[in-house]
């Protein structure tokens, strides 16, 4: 009977045929392997996110006075409506990472190089689109960080020369982050981009299928344009197997273990947020982005202010620029790992680079401990056997907020260096001189410390050494100040 | 034979008057479509966009003292919500003489937070600090923070506002001068 009904189908459709076709397509044996399951992978949470992402929209308001609310209402009121979000959120978090394994697998395994290299910088166009969606959908959040994120955003577009402040009108839907801003955001992250995604992961599917899947690189085996074709041909010849069931069996396996993690990650751990309300208003927030951009979060501390506009604007257009010549400067030749070394540096390079950053963003070395002033006291041992003055020092350094910048005893802020051996590298003088005129990324307190104030901190800061080891002095100042100038 | 050659001919002078057709009605269906997307960089030469908005009675504001003020954007749609609503920094230096500070950092627009004990602005994100006057102390921004023109009136201080401050909008100029850095 349900043959019967399939045959009627198919006779109408015709879709039996050229369905099975592209099933038992020959594929080399090699690529039945365990690092082939990425692109799979990255398709099966794609269509997760579409899945889950339209359960969203059914409860999401899309209306920056209700958006809040109605998250806060499919956190707590929809019935499982936590779990959907939850999954959508680590849905990302797990799209972002697979493709990215996904690229990094495809450029040591040599696979953008002949007759590959549309494939790659469609590949190309779809990793920004994933960012593009992990952006926008971080904005459908709709709360503080999301607020801070998109004047974050709109402070870089800024800085495009000519048209930064029609770039930024043109993001922001109007002059300020409101209404307008939050209705195309939910535009680009619901029909825009993903609109393009599916037609792009189609034009993508529809070329690993015409020029097959890329062999498993052998160290020696050069790709020359004029020989690739005819000998790729063979290899799935001689040595190929359907893909169905050769290969696919792992893809599915491991499809199927992605999905298991996203969902053990969604019950484990819950969905996202949403943070506090995103009213300007409520100052007392320290905004961060979601994880994938938090590398991008601390590069942003580090540029040196001359450096950032021209890094900001130049930056993206040379990595995306080398990604997208990348096949073109290198579209013949070895393609394993194994005689590519500079390939490997270079991946290398780029993933410990973005780990230190990430890494970095987790706890901002470079922003003042808000609190530390009147929240991290001052460690017992840096005020026994004080004298009045210098524990009248530590009450500036504290009351001053110096704590907020500077640690000791591994509490306190680490925007400065830590103090606990201040006394061993800086003399009185310089000690007065630092303060005072700040400098070396430093504020200058002269404006803002009485001279009692400034003596009483720097007799403290003296007392800032360990046992045994004597604070730094300056042997000319007994010479030039006699007896009388010693402390 | 002629006829048929006749006939194809006139198939295909039809089929590229449709493709002159359509191209026709797509360029004239163009024109409003791209006016809609256009809007919101139109709409920033409207009347009301940048305009006048209280802050409260000067007498709120102590002499020498910095505080943070709310008001709400002269530019509001039905959907803003709370989003409308913007803080900034009044600092008081004597009795007539203002400074109202952005709350949005100069670096990436981060909400800076003022600490009378050290008379300074933090802000969270990247560590920028600013100085009681909105010069830049340390940390990653390049110039000061943006300072709102203000006027007094009746009593009222008002402040020229609409836009949120960015590094590079044309209005930065309004935002003040880049303040002197000190050394």
């Amino acid at each position: 009977m349900i043959t019967r009904v399939g045959e009627w189908f198919d006779q109408r459709l015709q879709l039996a045929a050229p369905i099975r076709e592209i099933a038992e397509h020959p594929v080399p044996k090699s690529t039945a392997s365990w690092w082939y399951v990425f692109g799979s992978a990255a398709l099966v949470v794609f269509l997760l996110q579409l899945v889950t992402g339209i359960m969203l929209a059914f409860v999401y308001v899309p209306s920056a006075s209700e958006a809040w609310n109605s998250l806060q209402s499919l956190n707590h009121d929809v019935t499982l409506g936590w779990f959907i979000r939850a999954l959508h959120g680590w849905g990302s978090n797990f799209m972002v990472a697979i493709v990215l394994i996904h690229m990094v697998q495809v450029f040591l395994f040599g696979a953008y190089k002949f007759p590959r290299e549309l494939t790659w910088i469609i590949g190309v166009f779809l990793l920004l689109m994933t960012l593009g969606m992990a952006f926008t959908g971080q904005v459908l959040r709709f709360d503080q960080d999301a607020y801070w994120g998109l004047g974050i955003g709109a402070s870089i577009a800024s800085r495009v020369p000519f048209l930064g402040s029609a770039i930024v009108k043109l993001m922001l839907g109007g002059p300020i982050i409101a209404g307008a801003t939050l209705s195309r955001f939910f535009a680009l992250h619901v029909f825009v981009i993903p609109g393009m995604l599916i037609a792009f992961v189609g034009m993508h599917l529809l070329l690993v299928l015409k020029l097959g899947i890329n062999e498993w690189p052998m160290p020696g085996r050069l790709v020359k344009k004029a020989t690739y074709e005819s000998e790729y041909r063979e290899l799935t010849h001689k040595d190929g197997a359907p893909f169905v069931p050769y290969a696919v069996w792992k893809d599915l396996f491991f499809a199927a273990f992605i999905l298991l993690a996203v969902a053990g990650c969604a019950v484990l751990f819950g969905p996202f947020g949403p943070t506090g309300q995103p009213d300007p208003t409520i100052i007392q927030t320290v905004p961060k982005p979601d994880y994938f951009f938090l590398w991008l979060y601390a590069v942003l501390s580090f540029l040196p202010p001359s450096m950032e506009t021209p890094a900001l604007l130049i930056g993206p257009v040379i990595v995306i620029g080398a990604l997208l010549l990348l096949p073109f400067l290198s579209g013949e030749g070895e393609k394993s790992w194994r005689r590519r070394p500079i390939a490997v540096l270079t991946i290398l390079l780029v993933a410990v680079t973005l780990a230190t950053f990430t890494h970095l963003a987790g706890y901002t070395p470079w922003s003042p401990h808000m609190n530390a002033w009147s929240s991290d006291p001052i460690p017992g041992r840096f005020l026994l056997r004080r004298t009045a003055l210098e524990r009248q020092g530590a009450l500036v350094f504290q009351a001053k907020q110096c704590h907020n910048c500077h640690a000791l005893g591994r509490n306190g802020g680490q925007r400065g260096p830590a103090l606990d051996s201040v006394a061993l590298q800086l003399t009185q003088d310089q000690l007065i001189r630092q303060v005072i005129q700040g400098g070396g990324n430093m504020p200058a307190y002269g404006k803002n410390l009485s001279p009692a104030q400034t003596t009483a901190l720097v007799a403290f800061l003296q007392t800032l050494h360990p046992a045994g080891q004597a604070p730094a002095r300056d042997p000319s100042r007994a010479i030039a100040l006699g007896k009388s100038g010693e402390n | 034979m002629m006829w048929s050659d006749n006939t194809i001919s006139r198939r295909a002078l039809f089929m590229k008057i449709g493709i002159l057709f359509n191209g026709l009605v797509a360029t004239a269906l163009a024109i409003p479509i791209v006016r809609f997307l256009w809007s919101p960089i139109i709409r920033a030469r409207a009347n009301g966009y940048l305009s006048w908005v209280s802050l409260g009675s000067v007498s709120q504001f102590p002499e020498g003292e910095t505080r943070l003020a709310t008001f709400r954007n002269p530019y509001v749609t039905p959907t803003d919500g709370k989003t409308a609503d913007t803080a900034c920094w009044v600092r008081r230096v004597e009795a007539q003489q203002f400074q109202i500070f952005a709350i949005n950092c100069a670096h990436l627009g981060c909400p800076v937070r003022w600490f009378p004990q050290s008379g300074l602005f933090m802000c969270p994100c990247h560590g920028g600090a600013y100085y009681q006057d909105g010069s830049r102390a340390s940390g990653p921004p390049e110039r000061g923070l943006f300072e709102y023109p203000h006027t007094i009136r009746d009593g009222l201080i008002l402040i020229q506002a609409g836009e949120l401050p960015t590094p590079g909008s044309p209005t930065t100029s309004l935002f003040g001068k880049k303040p002197p850095c000190a050394a």
